[in-house]
């Protein structure tokens, strides 16, 4: 589906990408959320649109996202276990940008989605989270698509600087192409100060357990009760049937059940 | 009289009959009987009595029974009382902030007000579990969900979307009462927004998809739910679905409780209202409302446009999807999608297994059908015996006629 060409050319975009994991062979990937953060950033503003990635620059998954016709790769260069926020949050301060993008949470490390949350603090800007799309950009302000659950959608309007986090829901990303993913630049930007995390660092990791599903556990105090409880049938009680009436009747009484569970708008 | 004991052979007779009309009084209840030995002896013949067909019954319930019977005969099953949890002067506060999805409880929330009880166990002392809700609310059973204590901030603000202003709100009660914990549902419904705007607010670090958390140690999913992260409980959490289990033996307090501070923040995030969506644009498988149509639609023209006209997204069974009439990712079923819609319309369905299966998270289903016999129809809240076609055309009429009162209310 062709998305509609809107084009800002004043405008300064930085989208902060992560390495992604695939949920099954664990290997590195695209970031879903990221990339249609990247996304959005390419289809507002196709060359003002800055990439960022605080990490390792060797990382073979940031060419992913090259591969979606980026020039270059801002890589602030950080090791692992390390905080990236006060890198970025000074990296951000520098370029100013107008509009940041990123995922709601990352595919690896803690992925505890506090990074755009501890940005926008500390930047001192709003932040809109699980965004679907920016519909427009005037005079400063951005008419915003917020993604609800169950397919809604609420209009916001915000000032420019903002943060914003990219859901599912919006558009989804571009493919990657390799002859671009393999010219584009990863240009690492060495940086002075390191942020070990060493709260992170004193805990353990695993392989994530499967978690045990909740039994139904029966509370009964008595026997008459406990009885009651092991040879009740779900969904026993047969609902109301209306038969032999007219049409009109019936669908009255579809029509109320409708109205009183406020399904219609 | 002389001292030769006599025997009453009609007595002894009376006594032994347990039909004659005089043997219950003849009866004598004596307490207690001892025997030669000192022993108490029991009248196993003295207990019970005689039913009205003649035959002996013993209650052995000491009388318990009647009570049941008479609340059975009532009809109502009577309402337990649950004992009452207080919590008069507590040393400290565990705050939970709920999602309230349609001003009610969800079972996220009460999963986490759960947890939150269970932390005050943990730590002892009296510690007591305060719920802060924003807006107006639906909810009446805070007391069995466990809130000992009840925030509330009312006003206009709070009916709209206004994550900065909770925030603001939350961290003015993080001032004044300084919880031990701040409990958050890790929920798309809002939750994690909130949660996450706090943390950043009052520099806590949090801990996110908690779902093993005790007063010392935490287990929380991290790398998109692939790992494991076992750390120290911090002090704010946004827990997991199903956490813990929710409180449902005891009753609470419900105390209100207010704040003196008047909350202020600069709004730069303006709520525009909600925007009306193409109910077919939604993915089936997260609609709210489905009309779906079956092999029992003839006119299909007047099905499209009964979903348009109620706003509902169209799904459609196997054999719809078969013979061409809708496209194969409008199936619902266990060979199509499975379905969380909270009303299912089933339009000519009649419910085969697959098709069931996939409406099993639905919690209002009403069926339109001619056949009384099928599988849908037991499955259904409200069912309809008749013409699909004659019920649809009436509902569209009726449908159509409550827009335009409506909007001539408005006007």
């Amino acid at each position: 589906m062709m998305q509609p060409e809107r084009n800002y050319p004043e405008l300064n975009i930085c989208a902060l990408i992560s390495t992604g994991k695939h949920p099954d062979s664990h290997r590195a990937r695209r970031a879903k959320q990221d990339a249609r953060a990247v996304e959005m950033a390419l289809s507002i503003a196709p060359k003002q649109c800055q990439v960022i990635h605080a990490g390792n620059p060797q990382e073979e998954s940031l060419r992913s996202y090259a591969g979606m016709g980026l020039d270059q790769i801002r890589v602030l260069v950080q090791q692992e276990k390390t905080d990236v926020v006060p890198v970025l949050r000074d990296y951000l301060r520098l370029a100013n940008p107008d509009i940041i993008l990123t995922g709601i949470r990352a595919e690896s490390g803690e992925s505890s989605g506090m990074v755009p949350y501890l940005l926008a603090e500390q930047l001192g800007c709003p932040l809109i989270s699980g965004i679907a799309d920016i519909v427009s950009v005037k005079e400063g302000v951005a008419e915003i698509l917020q993604a609800l659950p169950r397919g809604q959608r609420r209009a916001l309007k915000v000032k420019l600087p903002f943060v914003a986090t990219v859901d599912m829901a919006a558009p989804e990303p571009r493919q990657s192409a390799f002859g671009p993913a393999s010219r584009a630049a990863l240009d690492a930007l060495e940086s002075t100060v390191r942020h070990d995390d060493e709260v992170w660092q004193a805990w353990s990791e695993a392989p994530a357990k499967k978690r045990p599903r909740r039994l139904k556990t029966v509370k009964a105090k008595t026997a008459a009760d406990r009885f009651k409880a092991a040879t009740a049938k779900s969904q026993a009680s047969g609902g109301k049937v209306l038969r032999d009436q007219s049409p009109s009747e019936m669908a009255k009484a579809v029509f109320d059940l409708l109205l009183e569970e406020g399904v219609l708008r | 009289m002389s001292d030769i004991i006599r025997r009453d052979p009609r007595a002894e007779w009376i006594a032994r009959n347990r039909l004659h009309p005089l043997h219950q009084a003849m009866q004598q209840n004596v307490a207690e009987v001892r025997g030669p030995n000192g022993l108490i002896r029991k009248n196993p013949h003295a207990v019970g009595f005689i039913g009205p067909n003649g035959i002996k019954r013993i209650d052995r319930l000491n009388g318990n029974q009647l009570t049941t019977l008479g609340s059975r005969r009532s009809g109502a099953t009577k309402e337990v009382k649950l004992p009452l949890h207080r919590v008069t002067d507590p040393d400290y506060y565990i705050i939970v902030v709920p999602d309230m999805v349609g001003g009610r409880l969800s079972s996220h929330d009460r999963d986490v007000l759960g947890q939150a009880h269970q932390l005050t166990h943990e730590i002892g002392g009296s510690g007591a579990v305060m719920a802060v809700v924003f807006g107006e609310y639906r909810e009446e059973h805070f007391d069995k969900a466990g809130v000992d204590r009840l925030l509330n901030f009312t006003g206009d603000a709070y009916e709209s979307y206004s994550p900065e202003l909770r925030v603001a709100a939350l961290a003015l009660t993080e001032q004044q009462f300084a919880p031990r914990h701040w409990l958050f549902p890790d929920s798309v419904a809002g939750g994690f927004d909130l949660g996450r705007r706090l943390a950043a607010r009052i520099g806590e670090r949090p801990a996110t998809q908690a779902w093993q958390v005790s007063s010392v140690q935490t287990i929380c999913r991290g790398a998109g739910g692939t790992q494991d992260l076992t750390r120290d409980t911090p002090r704010l959490l946004l827990l997991a679905e199903e956490c813990a289990a929710p409180i449902d033996e005891t009753r609470h307090e419900v105390l209100p409780v207010t704040t003196s501070a008047v909350v202020t923040c600069r709004n730069k995030i303006e709520d525009c209202g909600q925007v009306a969506v193409d109910p077919n644009a939604i993915a089936i498988g997260e609609a709210e409302f489905i009309l779906s149509s079956g092999n029992g639609v003839h006119n299909w023209d007047q099905f499209h446009q009964a979903a348009k006209v109620l706003g509902a997204t169209e799904g459609a069974s196997r054999v719809a999807v078969d013979a061409g009439f809708m496209p194969r990712f409008r199936q619902v079923g266990a060979t199509g999608t499975y379905v969380t819609a909270r009303v299912y319309v089933a339009v000519g369905i009649s419910g085969a297994v697959q098709h069931l299966q996939g409406i099993g998270q639905c919690e209002k289903v009403i069926a339109i059908n001619t056949d009384i016999g099928c599988d849908m129809i037991k499955r259904a809240a409200l069912s309809v015996i008749g013409d699909s076609e004659a019920v649809l055309a009436e509902l569209i009429r009726l449908v159509d006629a409550y827009r335009q009162e409506v909007i001539d209310d408005a006007a």
